[in-house]
C-alpha cells in the first residue's frame, strides 16, 4: 500500500502548508484592488476599455479631472481659457511637474501627447478631439488649441484618456511597445504586468502632490468572477474591488469589516430600436412613432428596478441620470400606462400581438431584464422573442440591421453630448437604429457649439422633447456603481465616474 | 522502433499542417467582426479601418493565412489586438502556469484514482466498494465551478487558511504558489479522479480473475505482493493511455476552474481572446497546444512501446 501512505503524505503536507500560509493582515502599504476584467493595452491613445480607465487613474494623470458633481476641474492643467468664437482653448500648466522618467510636463510635452492621440496609428482618440486643428506652443507652461469648429464637450473629454499625458522621450522611444510600459505623470509608475494576473505600480516620489499620496504599492488583479471577487475582499486577500453585484448588496451591509460606496452611473442602459435601419425596422417600430411611445408606456420601471436590483439601480428615461445636470426634468420617468399604450397601438393600426425580434446579450443580469419586459410589454401587444446573443456578434448584428430590439448598454461619459451625439445623429457610428432627423441634428450640433451650462441645456430641452417621442432608444435605467473597500482602506471618494482615485487613500493606522 | 518513431514523427507535420488550417478556418465562422469589437465603444470608422489594414482584416483568406503560417514558421506568432503585445510572450507567460497546475492535477488525479480503484476492486461488493464508488460519483458529477466556489468559501472566507486566487510562481515563493494552487488543482484533479477509479477498478478485477493471478496466489504469495506487483502492472495500461490524453487536456487550460481562482492559464487567455475575437491569440495558443497534445499522444505510444515488450516487434 505505498500509494496510499504516499497519499497521506501527501495530505498530511497539504495541510501543514495550509497552515503556513495565513492571509497576513499586518503589511499594509500594499493597496489590492480586484477588477471585474483584465485591462487591455495600457497605451493612453489605445486603450478603449472602462476597466483600463481604472488603471490609467493611478499612472495617468489628465489635464483636467471631474469631481463630484461633475464640474470640470484642473489637474495638470491650472486653468484654462475658451475665447468668445470658440475657435481656441489657451491652457494653462502646473509648473514643476515630472514625468515618470523625470522628464519635465511642459507645453512641449502637452502638444507632444495631443498630436500623438491625433496622428498615432490605431489611436482611440482621435474621433473624440478631432475637432482639434493644431496644437502651439506659447510659453513653457502655456498651450494654445485652435479648433476647426467651436467644440464644447471639449474639456470634458480632456478629463479622460485624451487628457493624459505621456513622457515625449519614452513615448519615442518604446514607440508602439509604449503601452507595455506606459511613463505618464500619475501619483504612481508602472512597474510589472502579467497579462490576468497582475498590474503593479508603486509611488512615485516626485509627484507632483506627493503629500497626499502614502500608499507605497497598488496591485490591481482582474477577478472576473463577482462572487470570488467579494470572497478575496472578505478574506483579506484585496482591499478593494470594483462593480460588485447589486444583488450583493444587502449582504455587503451586514459585513461590519467592509464599507460600500453606491454611485449611479453616468451611462445607461437601454433598448435600441430599429427604425430604419434594415427593412426589418421599418416593419416594426419604424412604422409609426406612437408604436415606439407605446412600448415605452408599456414599461414599468420601478417595478423593474425592484425585481431585478433590488431597488439599487435608478430608473431612468433620458441619456443622463436623473440626478445629472443635464436631466430635463419637464419630461419625468413616466408611469406605466397600459391603456394608454394600447390605445396607441390601436391608433398606429397594429392589429394582434406585434412580434419583435428582441436581441439582449448575454449576461444573467440584462437576460433577466429582458425576460420581465417581455412580461411587460405583451399586455400592450408586443410579443418579444428574445434571442440571446453573445456580445461580439450582437454588435455586428446591430451594424448590419438584423434585429428590431436591442438591448444596450452605454458605460457613459462625462458631457451629454458623448451619451446623445453618436447615437441620434444621421449616420453617426453608434447609430443603430438608423433614426435620422434634420430637426434632431440641428440641435445636436448646436449643443456642441455653446459653453454656457444653461444655453446648453436649453438646446437639449428640446432635443429630449423630439428624441424621446420618435428617437431610436428607449431608456430604462441608470446601473449603480457599487464600489466596496475594506474598512482599513480610508479617504475613499466616489465619484461619478466609478473610476478609482488613489490620490487621499490611506490605511487605518498608518 | 527507431523507423517506427521516425515514421510517426514525419506523420506529425501534415496532421500540424491540417490543424493549422483547421484553427484558421474553423474560428472564421465565428460570427462578429473583430474590428468592431476592437474599435473600443466609439467605433470610429476611420479606427475601424485602420484596424482592417493593420491585422490585414482587408485581405482575402488565403493571404491572411499565408501571412500568418509565413510568421509561425519564422517563429513568430502574431500580436494580440486586444492587448497590443506578442502573442509569443504571452504564451511564455502562460505556459508554466498552465503545466504547473496540469501536473499538480494529475498528482491529485492518480494519487486518489488509483488507491482508490484497487481499494474498490480488492474488496469487491464490501462497504469500502459502495463508499468508494459513491464518492467517485460524487467526484465525476460535481461541477467544478461550484466545487471550487464552496472550497474558497470554507478555506479562504470562513477559515482563512488559502487565498481566494491568484498565482504566484514557485521559483518567487514556492510554499505560497503551492497555497495558490493547492484549491485548483484538487478542483481539477477530482473531477478525473473518479474517472481513473472507475478504470483502475474494472482493469483490475478482469486481472484478478485471470490465470497467472491464481497462479502467483497458489505460488503462496502474500496478496499484498500478488495485487501491486502482479496485478496492478498489467491493470495499469490502459490508466496510463488515460492519464496521458486527460493529461494533454489539462495543458490546454482548464477554462472554468481558472476562471473561477483568476488562475492566469491558457484557458483564460484562450476565452478572453475568443469573446474579443482576438484572431493571433486565439491561433497561436491553440495551435500550441494542439501540438503539445499530438506530441503527448506520440509520447503516450512510446512509452506503451517501452512497457510492453509484446508490441515492440
Amino acid at each position: 500500500m505505498t500509494k496510499l501512505k504516499l497519499l497521506t503524505a501527501a495530505l498530511l503536507a497539504a495541510g501543514a502548508l495550509t497552515a503556513a500560509a495565513p492571509a497576513s493582515h499586518a503589511q499594509q502599504s500594499v493597496l489590492r484592488i480586484g477588477l471585474a476584467e483584465d485591462p487591455d493595452v495600457l497605451d493612453p491613445s489605445r486603450g478603449r476599455t472602462y476597466v483600463g480607465r481604472i488603471v490609467f487613474a493611478s499612472i495617468c494623470d489628465k489635464l483636467f479631472d471631474i469631481d463630484d458633481k461633475l464640474n470640470i476641474v484642473p489637474q495638470l492643467a491650472l486653468s484654462h481659457e475658451t475665447s468668445a468664437d470658440g475657435l481656441t482653448v489657451t491652457i494653462k500648466l502646473r509648473p514643476g511637474v515630472k514625468f515618470h522618467d523625470g522628464e519635465p510636463m511642459d507645453a512641449e510635452a502637452v502638444k507632444f501627447s495631443l498630436d500623438r492621440h491625433l496622428t498615432m496609428q490605431g489611436s482611440f482618440r482621435r474621433p473624440e478631439i478631432s475637432a482639434i486643428d493644431k496644437v502651439e506652443v506659447v510659453d513653457p507652461l502655456t498651450v494654445k488649441l485652435t479648433l476647426k469648429q467651436p467644440f464644447s464637450p471639449l474639456l470634458a473629454q480632456l478629463t479622460d484618456r485624451a487628457g493624459m499625458m505621456v513622457s515625449p522621450k519614452a513615448a519615442r522611444e518604446a514607440g508602439e511597445r509604449f503601452g507595455s510600459a506606459p511613463v505618464c505623470a500619475g501619483p504612481y509608475r508602472f512597474v510589472e504586468r502579467v497579462q490576468q494576473d497582475r498590474i503593479i505600480v508603486e509611488r512615485f516620489a516626485d509627484y507632483w502632490d506627493k503629500d497626499k499620496v502614502t500608499i507605497q504599492r497598488i496591485e490591481y488583479r482582474p477577478i472576473t468572477d463577482a462572487t470570488v471577487r467579494l470572497a478575496n475582499l472578505r478574506s483579506g486577500q484585496l482591499d478593494l474591488i470594483e462593480r460588485a453585484l447589486a444583488t450583493d448588496i444587502p449582504q455587503i451591509r451586514t459585513n461590519a469589516q467592509l464599507r460600500m460606496a453606491v454611485g449611479v452611473d453616468l451611462g445607461y442602459q437601454g433598448i435600441t430600436l430599429n427604425i430604419a435601419k434594415s427593412d426589418a425596422g421599418r416593419q416594426a417600430f419604424g412604422r409609426d412613432p406612437r408604436i415606439i411611445q407605446a412600448f415605452s408606456l408599456a414599461i414599468d420601471r420601478q417595478a423593474l428596478n425592484q425585481v431585478v436590483f433590488n431597488g439599487s439601480a435608478m430608473p431612468g428615461n433620458q441619456w443622463v441620470n436623473p440626478e445629472n445636470p443635464y436631466f430635463q426634468s419637464r419630461h419625468p420617468v413616466p408611469q406605466r400606462d397600459v391603456a394608454k399604450a394600447r390605445q396607441l397601438m390601436q391608433a398606429a393600426g397594429v392589429r394582434g400581438p406585434l412580434a419583435i425580434d428582441f436581441m439582449v446579450p448575454n449576461n444573467p443580469e440584462v437576460r433577466q431584464v429582458a425576460e420581465v419586459l417581455q412580461a411587460m410589454t405583451a399586455e400592450a401587444g408586443f410579443d418579444l422573442k428574445i434571442r440571446v446573443t453573445e456580445f461580439a456578434t450582437s454588435l455586428q448584428e446591430a451594424e448590419q440591421g438584423r434585429y428590431q430590439a436591442y438591448m444596450l448598454n452605454w458605460s457613459g461619459r462625462t458631457d451629454p453630448d458623448g451619451n446623445s451625439y453618436s447615437f441620434h445623429a444621421c449616420n453617426q457610428p453608434l447609430n443603430y437604429s438608423g433614426y435620422c432627423s434634420q430637426a434632431a441634428d440641428a440641435l445636436l450640433n448646436e449643443a456642441r457649439t455653446k459653453t454656457s451650462q444653461a444655453e446648453r441645456k436649453a438646446i437639449y430641452e428640446k432635443l429630449s422633447d423630439i428624441l424621446l417621442a420618435e428617437g431610436g432608444i428607449v431608456y430604462l435605467y441608470h446601473r449603480p456603481v457599487v464600489i466596496v473597500h475594506s474598512v482599513r482602506l480610508e479617504g475613499f471618494k466616489a465619484l461619478p465616474d466609478g473610476l478609482v482615485r488613489v490620490v487621499g487613500l490611506r490605511f487605518r493606522g498608518n | 522502433m527507431f523507423t517506427l518513431i521516425a515514421r510517426r514523427l514525419i506523420q506529425l507535420i501534415p496532421t500540424i499542417f491540417f490543424v493549422s488550417v483547421m484553427i484558421f478556418l474553423l474560428q472564421q465562422l465565428l460570427p462578429g467582426d473583430p474590428a468592431l469589437v476592437m474599435a473600443g465603444e466609439e467605433k470610429d470608422p476611420a479606427v475601424i479601418e485602420q484596424i482592417r489594414q493593420r491585422y490585414r482584416l482587408d485581405q482575402p483568406l488565403p493571404v491572411q493565412y499565408l501571412a500568418w503560417i509565413g510568421g509561425v514558421l519564422r517563429g513568430d506568432l502574431g500580436e494580440s489586438m486586444r492587448l497590443a503585445e506578442p502573442v509569443s510572450t504571452l504564451v511564455a507567460q502562460k505556459l508554466p502556469v498552465t503545466v504547473q497546475l496540469a501536473i499538480m492535477a494529475m498528482i491529485f488525479t492518480l494519487g486518489i484514482g488509483i488507491p482508490a480503484g484497487i481499494i474498490s476492486a480488492v474488496k469487491k461488493d464490501t462497504a469500502w466498494d459502495y463508499v468508494v464508488n459513491v464518492v467517485a460519483l460524487w467526484g465525476i458529477s460535481t461541477p467544478n465551478f461550484w466545487l471550487g466556489i464552496m472550497l474558497i468559501f470554507l478555506f479562504s472566507v470562513q477559515l482563512g487558511w488559502l487565498p481566494a486566487s491568484g498565482y504566484v510562481s514557485p521559483f518567487e515563493d514556492f510554499w505560497a504558489s503551492m497555497a495558490a494552487t493547492i484549491m485548483p488543482a484538487f478542483v481539477l484533479g477530482n473531477s478525473f479522479a473518479g474517472v481513473i477509479m472507475r478504470h483502475t477498478r474494472a482493469a483490475m478485477l478482469q486481472v484478478m480473475e485471470s490465470d497467472y493471478v491464481r497462479t502467483a496466489r497458489a505460488k503462496g504469495l502474500d496478496s499484498r505482493t500478488v495485487i501491486l506487483k502482479h496485478a496492478l502492472r498489467n491493470a495499469l495500461t490502459p490508466v496510463i493511455t488515460l492519464g496521458a490524453l486527460e493529461f494533454g487536456t489539462l495543458l490546454s487550460g482548464a477554462v472554468l476552474t481558472e476562471q473561477i481562482f483568476s488562475i492566469p492559464g491558457f484557458g483564460k487567455l484562450i476565452v478572453d481572446a475568443v469573446f474579443n475575437r482576438d484572431y493571433a491569440v486565439v491561433q497561436g495558443v491553440v495551435l500550441i497546444t494542439a501540438t503539445t497534445y499530438i506530441v503527448l499522444n506520440l509520447l503516450a505510444d512510446i512509452g506503451y512501446i517501452l512497457a510492453n515488450p509484446r508490441l515492440r516487434s
